[in-house]
């Protein structure tokens, strides 16, 4: 696989805003920021209601996946192209729900709103209306996801790659520094975790580091064990997809998982171990 | 303070301010806010910590802790860095000019 097959940059995006079969679809944290505009034809994605199920903390089903992409007018042939705010956390996190329900076609837009917004182009409010499909996924692929057993077990097993902040992974801060801090769980980090934040793999203006800057920075500056499998966390799951993105697509490690439960879960759960630096 | 927001921040519903840290204020250029402009707050080592993005009025809010940090901007029409010194929990207003 090469970079080519999983990020798109901002100029091959103007070229392409109206090719057949390319689907561009925003996706935010802050889920007001599509409708003050977006890349022209974008659909919007809301991560926070149609990706998680609305009671339980979890997923959406399959059949549920089926129906939100079928109604946004995505079909199975579609390359989908993802991009968003916040240097595509959110559209890298969707990028891994995509291929967790075996959408195989599905890229990056490099940089996301921030680079494609510096760079000064074009931002539209219109809504593009797009005919409904019949969207067909495949069941989970287990292969890139972690649970929080997993993640126990693999304490001194695995690479565990903690994504957060520094200041979050010491435990002086309990959610990134644009939340507020009030939180239930436990601050730290799971023990033998390295701390790689994820923004050290962009750069300022949020595209991707390059591979070669990629791997220098996780296994001869961080200490990765190639020959280890990993786990990415960070607190909800999705700057830490960002990171499963840089080692899974860009470099091509085989065998990295995204821990969604993060810290949210992992420092909630009874009786697991911490490490706690102030 | 010479600079100052007027305005206090406008801050989520339950908020603490006598236990959160909050640095906020208003990116400007010539006088004039600058909505859409990339703050970056950086730790005591220079490390990233935070991103948003400024509101249609120029505005921008952190939840840091007590400490040394360095606010970074990004914007197509400029750029701006300056430090700040959180000396404990409370209001910590900051004034970012584009250069």
């Amino acid at each position: 696989m090469s970079r080519a097959d999983v990020l798109v940059s901002a100029d091959w995006a103007e070229q392409n805003l109206t090719a057949p079969g390319v689907v561009f679809v925003e996706v935010d944290e802050d889920t007001s920021a599509y409708d003050g505009g977006h890349i022209p034809g974008a659909v919007k994605l809301d991560w926070k209601t149609e990706l998680q199920d609305q009671v339980r903390r979890d997923f959406v089903s399959k059949e549920q996946f089926e129906v939100l992409l079928s109604q946004k007018g995505i079909g199975n042939d579609d390359t989908v192209i993802l991009y968003g705010g916040n240097n595509n956390w959110f559209a890298a996190y969707a990028y891994w729900y995509f291929k967790l329900y075996g959408h195989d076609a599905v890229k990056l837009l490099d940089g996301g709103r921030k680079k494609w917004e510096l760079d000064g182009r074009e931002l539209s409010k219109d809504v593009p209306t797009r005919d409904k499909t019949s969207y067909q996924a495949k069941d989970q692929d287990l292969a890139i996801r972690a649970f929080r057993d997993e993640v126990v077990a693999a304490i001194g097993q695995k690479n565990l790659v903690d994504v957060r902040s520094p200041d979050e992974f010491s435990g002086k801060l309990l959610a990134p520094a644009h939340l507020p801090q009030e939180q239930s769980q436990r601050g730290g980090h799971i023990p033998t975790a390295l701390n790689v934040p994820w923004s050290k793999a962009a750069n300022e203006d949020g595209t991707f580091k390059s591979d070669d800057e990629l791997r220098k920075l996780y296994v001869d500056e961080q200490g990765l064990d190639e020959g280890r499998e990993t786990i990415a966390y960070c607190r909800i799951g999705e700057r830490s997809s960002h990171t499963w993105f840089a080692l899974h697509e860009l470099l091509g490690y085989q065998n990295v998982k995204n821990y969604d439960g993060s810290w949210t879960e992992y420092g909630s759960l009874v009786g697991v171990p911490i490490e706690k630096d102030v | 303070m010479c600079g100052a927001p007027e305005q206090s921040p406008t801050l989520p519903a339950g908020i603490d301010v006598e236990k959160e840290t909050v640095i906020y204020g208003a990116v400007t250029k010539d006088d004039a806010p600058v909505p859409g402009a990339y703050v970056r707050l950086l730790d005591g080592t220079g490390e990233f910590t935070a991103e948003v993005v400024t509101s249609a009025t120029g505005d921008f809010r952190f939840f840091a802790a007590p400490g040394d940090w360095t606010l970074s901007v990004l914007h197509k029409d400029g750029k701006v860095r300056q430090d700040v010194h959180a000396s404990g929990p409370g209001l910590l207003p900051v004034s970012l000019s584009l250069q």
